[in-house]
């Protein structure tokens, strides 16, 4: 699934969109810690947190992975979302928990439908 | 690729939204000669813990990247009190982060660590009231 489809599927509230639409996203990575994430996020993963800030955005930058999702209705503050804009970085966010917006993803990416996911755990779509 | 390239970079105090510039620079030009993606991951990490620990622990610095064909090598030279126990500095989890840089998501305690396992080369020296050196190696594999 690319970044594009993701957007498609309306599951996710879109706070910038970036400029990767055709980028493939091939996991989905869940840390609040900086410097966890620094060292164990992957490349062109999803990455779920409640970390709004600039210092999210380098994380994800150089550690190559592919767009933020900002889960239990967390926001990004003002010099993040100045940054996103600029450096078109692709941004999402929900009310919906961590755990559940990362399992929705996960079966989206890796099997191709997340629908059953909604049903169990009650996430909104 | 025998030439030997420096780049260097000042790191401001307490400057959370510039913090990471440096490392963001340095692999942005990597890439552009063409270094392999695994070395750059290296780099990018262990580069931006060490900008980020002389953010909130050092009132800034310097760095001083020198790239030839086989080897990035980085100085972080920074103005702060020293690091007063480098074996437990080394330890993952401990860390003496006050409260605000936490509430950015810092102060896990793994900033030297994944300096030290994302590096081929590592060596700090430090003194008290003078300021710590640290210098990593990655190495290209050929």
């Amino acid at each position: 699934m690319t970044i594009g489809e993701l957007q498609k599927l309306n599951i996710l509230e879109v706070v910038n969109a970036g400029e990767e639409p055709e980028r493939e996203l091939k996991g989905v990575f869940c840390c609040d810690l900086l410097s966890v994430a620094m060292g164990r996020g992957q490349e062109d993963a999803v990455w779920v947190t409640v970390m709004g800030n600039i210092n999210t955005l380098a994380v994800m930058s150089l550690t190559d992975m592919a767009c933020i999702v900002l889960a239990e209705g967390a926001v990004m503050d003002e010099a993040g979302m100045t940054k996103a804009r600029q450096q078109g970085i692709p941004v999402f966010r929900t009310e919906n928990p961590i755990f559940e917006t990362a399992l929705l993803l996960y079966r989206w990416i890796k099997e191709g439908n997340g629908a059953a996911v909604t049903e169990n755990t009650g996430a909104e779509v | 690729m025998s030439d030997t390239i420096e780049l260097k970079y000042e790191v401001s105090t307490e400057d959370f939204t510039r913090a990471g510039e440096a490392s963001s620079d340095v692999k942005k030009k990597l890439r552009q000669m063409g270094v392999p993606p695994e070395a750059i991951r290296k780099v990018a990490i262990a580069m931006y813990e060490g900008e980020i620990n002389m953010v909130i622990h050092a009132n800034g610095g310097t760095i001083t990247v020198l790239i030839d064909s086989e080897c990035i090598d980085m100085t972080l030279q920074d103005r702060g009190p020293g690091i007063p126990d480098i074996e437990k500095a080394m330890q993952a989890g401990y860390s003496t982060a006050p409260d605000n840089v936490r509430n950015l998501g810092f102060g896990a305690g793994m900033g030297l660590p994944n300096m030290k396992k994302y590096s081929d080369e590592m060596k700090v020296e430090t003194e008290l009231g003078v300021g710590t050196r640290v210098n990593m190696k990655v190495f290209i594999p050929e």
